[in-house]
């Protein structure tokens, strides 16, 4: 009897084999569809300036072999490894990879903070003080900027649920602030900070009034529409915000009232230095960072708190919350001012840094780019959005100079092109690698005994 | 008589479009009494608790609870005439519960409840579900988060009783060992018990339970009737119960209520209620004649 099983190849096996040659054939006959008027044929002129068909079935041919090539492979090795995985990890080999990612986590996180304070140093020493002014400026501070924009949005969507399309509208109305108010008034960049934070607090509970009753997509909705309303606001109220054109002239910040400029009274000489740029880089790098990690204090802070909790609790049952007692409407408003405000601060120092702004820095792409940092980093987790940021916003900007896959490709190959389709491509990975995100689990705010982290599958994803 | 009332519901009426989903319903639960609300699917007992808990608002009627002693009702004719929702006098009050939003009927009034299908925060441990349930007093000490930002030490003194009043819940639930587990990975008997638990932590004087034995097997029941009659002898909340599970309600309830098609059919003691023909009827789905009939036949 035990013969039969072991001798025979398993029906099983030749099921699959079939199954995986017919889904190729499928395949292939499907990229020929599709291929064949595309690649297959092909319109030249010849030197009668008249157009001839020309047939490429050598091409055609490739493109299906690929195709047939990748399904075989998919459905005879990936797809059975995945389910001898699946199995495994039912078998409990789990929970020596948490242990070891738990303690990956716990160092992480100084790591990351010191690694940030120095990167400017490493910076110098590696590409010089000209060199640097590139990667301090063009690739931390503008990752910095969305790590800490992407946390802002995390408080309103990974901890409260709130799915918010519009973010950039608070991020535009803190660089607005600051820079009419500093052209007007000529109040310094301290002052305004703050002040730009207070501002965009009281447009996200403007915001939050009219959506207090609105989940799920139709709060994405009416969120994206407001951050479009706030855009042609800024295009169209030309008397106010000189429309298309926008506002150049920003006062930049200054070290305590030093400016940062190559006079008798700047940075520089009165320090007994000798003039560069890159001082200015420097201080603004630090700002932000100091704004960031500000940001990711408040947040741990209010996690571990009443509010914190009733946001997180809102996103995993509204219902269950007003049977608590809690004021959800409270609670919204908090999260969604909570969320304005640190992209008042982000605003109020981009304006200061790049001294010029238009309501081209504030479309919809700039929303959905934060949005994709917190989906992509794990909704809640702040390590995770970090990470996200780092890798959408950096990655961008490294692919802006790749000049060697000009080799690759031929010098025709322009990889900053290519950008977004990498960047659409590397998205469209990770959603199928890691589907809730990088960092999935959940840490809870506080523990009897053990802190053990919550299972991605109990948490609820915010969508409102 | 109705005078040791703690909740009195009075010509209750929740009209849904055409439907009638609870008609002209009255009835009271007393102090410190366990009184069950029972009858047929559909009959209108969870469309009562969300009218009596503020989530639905009552097409008619009046829905008051007091705290204190029971010279608080003598305000209740003068407080129905006023606009205000509840009234402060002496160290009890009165509340008109239709006239209040959910949160509030829990925050001001002190009721709290469970729901028919269970609704736990499942991605929160266990642990935090009980925090939750403690958010109003938390936040107060918190100063209203600005100090809690700070990290002031009263705020830490007040989480710290939190974390207590918890563990003594998850003592009495028999849930210490997965305070820090999701509340979404406990078996179903669990969260059925944690839910009333975290109902417990906002300090209730009324708590309305949602059918808790649905789904629990014989065992849980009765650990189930040994909870809530704790609840009634040692901490002195009055309960208000929906349940189909007889062996709960029969033994357990001080007084029955028993709705069919959204009417009140019979008030009494389980003893009266058992023994009241409408009741049978209803339940068993057939005419009171032939009830009476059937009974006859078997010689009750
Ligand atoms: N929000 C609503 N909108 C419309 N009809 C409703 C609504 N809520 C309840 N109903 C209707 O009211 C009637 C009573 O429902 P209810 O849920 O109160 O019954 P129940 O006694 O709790 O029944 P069960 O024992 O099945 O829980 C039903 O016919 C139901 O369909
Ligand atoms: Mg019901």
């Amino acid at each position: 009897m035990a013969v039969t099983s072991t001798d025979s190849p398993t029906p099983g096996g030749r099921a699959d084999l079939l199954r995986a040659c017919r889904d190729a054939a499928i395949a292939g006959l499907v990229t020929l569809g599709m291929m064949l008027p595309l690649i297959g044929f092909r319109t030249v002129q010849n030197i009668n300036n008249e157009l001839v068909l020309e047939t490429r079935p050598g091409l055609l041919l490739t493109m299906i072999l690929i195709v047939v090539a990748g399904s075989l492979v998919i459905s005879l090795v990936i797809r059975p490894w995945r389910q001898r995985k699946a199995a495994a990890h039912v078998a409990g080999e789990s929970v020596q990879r948490a242990h070891v990612r738990a303690t990956i986590a716990k160092y992480l996180t100084p790591f990351a903070i010191g690694f940030v304070l120095v990167y400017p140093i490493l910076s110098i020493v590696f590409a010089g003080w000209q060199g640097s002014v590139k990667w301090v400026d063009n690739f931390g501070i503008q990752v910095l900027i969305y790590v800490m924009l992407g946390w802002g949005l995390n408080i309103v969507v990974g901890l409260a649920g709130l799915l918010d399309l519009g973010y950039v509208a608070f991020y535009a109305v803190g660089a607005y602030s600051y820079a009419l108010l500093a052209k007007e008034f000529g109040l310094s960049f301290w002052i305004l900070l703050p002040l730009a934070g207070c501002l965009s607090a009281f447009w996200g509970i403007l915001l939050g009034f009219p959506v207090l009753r609105l989940r799920g997509d139709y709060l994405a909705i009416v969120t994206l529409a407001f951050g479009e309303i706030i855009r042609l606001v800024l295009i169209n109220w030309v008397s106010f915000t000189n429309g298309y054109a926008g506002i150049s002239g920003i006062p930049r910040p200054t070290f305590f009232g030093i400016p940062f400029n190559a006079n008798d009274d700047g940075f520089a000489a009165v320090f007994g230095l000798e003039f560069t740029p890159m001082y200015r880089t420097l201080f603004l790098y630090y700002v932000i960072v100091g704004l960031a990690l500000l940001t990711a204090f408040v947040t741990l802070r209010l996690r571990k708190l009443p509010v914190g909790r009733a946001w997180e609790a809102l996103r995993e049952d509204e219902i269950a919350c007003r049977s608590l007692g809690v004021n959800t409407t409270n609670t919204k408003l908090t999260a969604f001012a909570m969320g304005a405000m640190f992209a008042g601060f982000a605003g109020s120092f981009f304006a200061a840094r790049q001294g010029f702004i238009s309501p081209e820095s504030f479309t919809f792409m700039e929303s959905a780019m934060i949005v994709a940092i917190v989906v992509l980093g794990g909704m809640g987790s702040m390590i995770g959005v970090a990470i996200a940021a780092v890798a959408m916003i950096g990655g961008t900007e490294i692919m802006r100079d790749m000049d060697f896959l000009k080799q690759i490709f031929g010098n025709s190959f322009d990889p900053t092109q290519y950008r977004m389709l990498l960047f659409g491509l590397a998205m469209v990975l990770i959603m199928i690698w890691k589907p809730r995100g990088l960092i999935s689990t959940r840490e809870p705010s506080t523990f009897l005994k053990e802190r053990k982290t919550v299972a991605a599958s109990f948490v609820k994803e915010g969508r409102g | 008589m109705s005078s040791d009332a703690i909740l009195r519901v009075e010509h209750l009426t929740m009209r849904f479009g055409g439907l009638v989903a609870v008609h002209d319903l009255s009835f009271t639960a007393k102090k410190g009494e366990i009184t069950a609300l029972i009858g047929p699917n559909g009959a209108g007992k969870t469309t009562v608790f969300n009218c009596i808990t503020g989530f639905y608002k009552p097409s008619e009627g009046r829905v008051a609870l007091r705290h204190g002693d029971s010279a608080q009702w003598d305000q209740l004719e003068s407080l129905t005439a006023s606009s205000l929702r509840s009234r402060m006098h002496g160290d009890g009050a009165l509340f008109l519960l239709e006239r209040m939003p959910d949160y509030l009927v829990t925050q001001k009034a002190r009721v709290a409840r469970t729901f028919q299908n269970i609704r736990l925060f499942r991605g929160m441990t266990v642990l935090e579900n009980l925090l939750v349930a403690q958010h109003n007093s938390l936040m107060v000490a918190s100063g209203f988060t600005l100090f809690g930002v700070l990290g002031l030490p009263n705020y830490a003194r007040a989480e710290h009783a939190a974390v207590d009043k918890a563990a003594m819940w998850l003592e009495k639930i028999n849930l210490t060992d997965r305070a820090d587990d999701p509340a979404g990975d406990l078996p179903y008997g669990a969260q059925r018990r944690l839910e009333i638990a975290r109902a417990m932590c906002t300090d209730p004087v009324l708590l309305c339970l949602d059918e808790p034995a649905a789904g629990l097997n014989p065992r849980e029941s009765a650990e189930l009737n040994d909870l809530l009659l704790s609840i009634k002898n040692e901490i002195k909340t009055s309960v208000l119960l929906i349940e189909h599970d007889m062996s709960v309600v029969m033994q357990i309830s001080d007084h029955v209520i028993v709705l069919d098609y959204g009417t009140k059919i019979s008030d009494g003691t389980r003893d009266q209620v058992r023994n009241d023909p409408k009741v049978i009827a209803a339940y068993l789905g057939v005419d009171e004649d032939e009830v009476a009939k059937a009974e006859a036949e078997v010689g009750l």
